[in-house]
């Protein structure tokens, strides 16, 4: 290829990944701008809440537990070659609601959560359901998508309550009970070493961010997802990796604006 | 075929006019300046070969599709796809029923009929049950009101389909290839279902299909079309005595004519290298 046609490509796919953002944009403030047509049925909401959130509990629930088993393990393998073990609660804590706790629950949320959207979004336009409810003068957006969007923006901050809370009483369980900490020291100064806004409501802001980013993508993908089988399995890989990417990605810039010494 | 208004449209009662109508996608031409009238209450037929634009004629009828020129008249008014709530105010006396029902697989059989009468009016759930019922009753399905969708089969979906695109009783019932699938028995029912729907209500029905036998058996009038143009229009008794040679082949099934058997090729001596 001479070097005209190399620009050629090159121009044509930077346009054309310029216009799919864009497209991704307008997908993104339409969903926003029908969030607040769909709060007026509330009960779609919490079905979709249901879907979203309590579905992904167990899973959410046994992966914190086994983080805090394992920070508790190796946090006091490192804190006691120094002589303080007794800070292992409040560096799991720390971990925890700061880093951790947001982060692979926005991941597990991906995997879980977008996937079986991106999916029944998928699903529902091969199947012409969407077409369908178009053609009765009902706005899909509104019915389908902004529910499920609002669903998974509620549902995320409380499922990453439930790591961190389910991650400390695991390595509450293990460092204490198990391997001998002090209960005193562990409880107290996690108390008093954990900020409420700085540290807990950084983490909520967190989870916040990722559940808008997450679902925001998990709905798209499925919605521009190709209306065959292979159009939708491709489309549920995309999410993972795409929404796993975003998310790691928005962790670098948000721990970045909260918790670097100013 | 294009200039001349076909005698089904010299009744000044049309309900969907189209009018010199082109689309296509990118370097595709899927319609190529069609024009065609609707009148109201006449079941008409529009048949062809897969790929020939019937199709995407029901969605620039329903506004799901913008033309490239022309323009689509339904009851006097232009279907604009730019006007979100004028197209939606025309789409409420609209009913299309989809090749394979495209029913909401996560809500019941019930809920499905219900669904149009519980977005778009204020009636109570007591008066929504009867009309659902009855809806349900005229396409014979009655007793699978509670029926999850995964439980029923192709052609009972398709006929909650058809229940629920009457439910709100609209001016035009769209049918895409509705006889496509079907066992002999369901094809009957199907095609029964179709006409009765049309006389009972006075709506006007329009069949997107390529089954040359059921639709004559039941249309008023037809449209045949091929490659994005209309080949030929009439009732189905002129279409049968049709002497256009496309059209002639397409009714009678004919396997080699205007449309070729074979796809495009060199010779096929000279494919395996024999010289002639």
């Amino acid at each position: 290829m001479n070097p005209a046609e190399i620009t050629a490509v090159l121009g044509r796919t930077v346009i054309d990944r310029l216009a799919g953002l864009g497209h991704a944009a307008i997908f993104f403030a339409d969903l926003v701008r029908h969030m607040f047509s769909s709060l007026r049925r509330p009960y779609l909401t919490i079905a979709q809440v249901h879907a979203i959130g309590n579905r992904s509990l167990v899973i959410i629930a046994a992966s914190g537990a086994a983080v805090g088993l394992v920070l508790a393990l190796q946090g006091y393998l490192t804190l006691s070659r120094y002589g303080q073990a007794d800070s292992l609660g409040l560096l799991v804590a720390l971990a925890l609601v700061r880093e951790l706790g947001p982060v692979l629950t926005a991941l597990l949320y991906a995997g879980r959560a977008g996937t079986s959207l991106t999916a029944e979004i998928g699903l529902m336009k091969a199947g012409e359901q969407l077409v369908a409810m178009e053609m009765m003068a009902v706005d899909p957006r509104v019915r389908v998508l902004a529910p499920r969007f609002i669903a998974g923006v509620l549902a995320m901050p409380l499922l990453g309550a439930v790591f961190s809370s389910v991650g400390i009483l695991a390595a509450y369980v293990v460092g204490v009970w198990m391997i001998g900490v002090d209960e005193g020291q562990f409880w107290s100064q996690m108390q008093s070493g954990v900020d409420v806004v700085k540290d807990v409501g950084n983490g909520i802001i967190k989870t916040l961010v990722f559940g808008v980013a997450s679902t925001f993508i998990a709905l798209y993908v499925g919605y521009e997802s190709k209306a065959t089988p292979e159009g939708v399995a491709l489309a549920t890989t995309r999410t993972v990796v795409i929404s796993s990417l975003s998310v790691l990605f928005l962790d670098f810039i948000l721990t970045a604006l909260m918790f670097s010494t100013p | 075929m294009q200039a001349q208004r076909s005698p089904i449209a010299q009744t000044d009662d049309l309900l969907v006019s189209i009018q010199d109508v082109t689309f296509g996608y990118d370097s595709r031409v899927v319609l190529s300046h069609v024009s065609l009238d609707f009148a109201r209450g006449k079941l008409i037929a529009i048949m062809g070969s897969s790929g020939c634009g019937k199709t995407t004629l029901l969605r620039l009828i329903g506004g799901v599709v913008t033309p490239q020129s022309g323009r689509i008249l339904f009851s006097g008014a232009t279907v604009d796809t730019a006007d979100r709530a004028a197209l939606y105010a025309l789409r409420r006396r609209m009913g299309m029923l989809f090749q394979f029902g495209a029913l909401f697989t996560d809500l019941s059989v019930y809920d499905n009929v219900a669904f149009p009468l519980r977005e778009h009016t204020d009636l109570g759930e007591a008066m929504i049950r009867d009309i659902v019922l009855m809806k349900l009753d005229s396409v014979g399905l009655r007793g699978a009101a509670e029926l999850g969708i995964a439980q029923i089969s192709g052609g009972m979906a398709r006929r909650v389909a058809l229940a629920r695109a009457v439910a709100l009783d609209p001016e035009i019932i769209m049918y895409d290839e509705p006889f496509t699938g079907l066992d002999p028995i369901s094809l009957g029912v199907t095609a029964n279902l179709i006409r009765r729907l049309n006389d009972a209500t006075g709506a006007t029905s329009l069949i997107v299909s390529h089954d040359v036998e059921e639709c004559f058996q039941i249309c008023d009038y037809a449209y045949l079309m091929s490659a994005g143009r209309v080949i030929a229009h009439g009732t189905p008794a002129q279409l049968k005595a049709s002497e256009e040679p496309e059209a002639r082949q397409f009714i009678r099934g004919e396997p080699d004519g205007p449309v070729k058997f074979h796809y495009p090729a060199e010779p096929i001596a000279q494919a395996l290298g024999i010289s002639p």
